[in-house]
């Protein structure tokens, strides 16, 4: 009885160990279009990561990083952090916790033939919870693009 | 290097799972002493270089009582146990203990040495590689210590932060037996 269970924990622990990417919308632009692509994340219950700017050198910072041969990334704005106050550290911890969201601004090369293309991006994060921390990892995620 | 992958995977998940469901395996093992001696498996034996370039293995501590500390400076877990094996390595130093604490080895010297320097660590602390971790089942969550008894088998395992207590506790009773050669000597001369 035990074993159906437990192979069911582990696949679903497979496929989302730690936090859940939903994948981005696919946009429609234009050729030279400015666009912006919202990309959410939602780290289960009991987990926590280090936000992009946090407060220790030693921590590892969180970063999404956009490849592409056509589209550029403009910016990234990532989510803001909350502080989280632990017994071993002088300082708050600067983390995420939760359902959070990046947001990316895009520009399309002027000259970017019409069709399909993908940009790629790579979030990597380290996370945590009360008991135990894991190594860092990186998550692939892919934007369909159409330039129109 | 598929299947290594699949395993790492499997480990981390059930890492996952016994930690979120409650039950990590930390608390469970707490729940006991320190396993039957029968029921010990040998450590496995590694080497690996402290922060001079020298290197340490494993067996070079058989006749002594080891605690060895898989950690990393961004393992939070991992610094509210660092000065609790500070204290242990000389409180217990002189009974025969040895805290052996290997680094995860995505850091170099460089992130380690000056962390050893600000915790003030006053035990080896080794730079790990996943050939060692895969030793020593993968290592997929910091803070994981193995309590090695004087024979070089594993008498406790904790993955994740444990109580200071339990530590204290399981290493008392590791120090108090003494080894295999020792206890036979002992028999041979009744």
């Amino acid at each position: 009885m035990l074993l159906p269970s437990l192979s069911a924990l582990l696949l679903v622990a497979q496929s989302s160990p730690v936090l859940q990417v939903t994948p981005p919308e696919p946009v429609n632009v234009k050729a030279g279009a400015i666009f912006s692509s919202p990309l959410t994340v939602s780290l289960n219950e009991g987990f926590h990561m280090n936000s992009s700017t946090p407060t220790e050198k030693y921590l590892i910072p969180l970063t999404l990083k956009w490849t592409s041969t056509t589209v550029e990334t403009e910016n990234v704005e990532y989510p803001k952090p909350q502080s989280l106050k632990l017994a071993f550290e002088s300082k708050p911890l600067s983390i995420l916790s939760g359902k959070f969201m990046f947001l990316t601004k895009f520009k399309v090369g002027p000259n970017t033939p019409a069709g399909p293309t993908t940009v790629t991006g790579k979030l990597r994060y380290q996370a945590c919870n009360d008991k135990a921390c894991f190594p860092p990892k990186t998550v692939e995620i892919k934007l369909p693009v159409n330039v129109l | 290097m598929l299947i290594k992958h699949k395993v790492r995977a499997f480990s981390l998940s059930l890492v996952l799972i016994l930690t979120v469901a409650g039950c990590s395996t930390s608390r469970t093992a707490s729940a006991q002493s320190v396993k039957p001696t029968k029921d010990r498996k040998v450590a496995p034996d590694f080497v690996l270089k402290d922060a001079s370039g020298k290197q340490v293995k494993l067996s070079d501590y058989r006749g002594k009582a080891v605690v060895l500390d898989f950690w990393a400076t961004w393992c939070g877990p991992c610094k509210i146990e660092i000065p609790w094996f500070i204290e242990f390595q000389r409180k217990y130093k002189d009974r025969g203990l040895v805290i052996l604490g290997v680094a995860s080895g995505d850091e170099g010297w460089d992130i380690v040495q000056p962390y050893m320097n600000q915790m003030k660590i006053n035990y080896p602390i080794l730079l790990g590689n996943d050939a060692t971790a895969d030793l020593y089942g993968g290592i997929e969550a910091l803070p994981t210590t193995f309590i090695i008894d004087r024979d070089g088998r594993v008498a406790k395992l904790h993955i994740g932060l444990a109580s200071k207590e339990d530590f204290q506790n399981a290493i008392e009773k590791v120090l108090d037996a003494a080894p295999e050669s020792q206890r036979a000597a002992a028999g041979r001369a009744e």
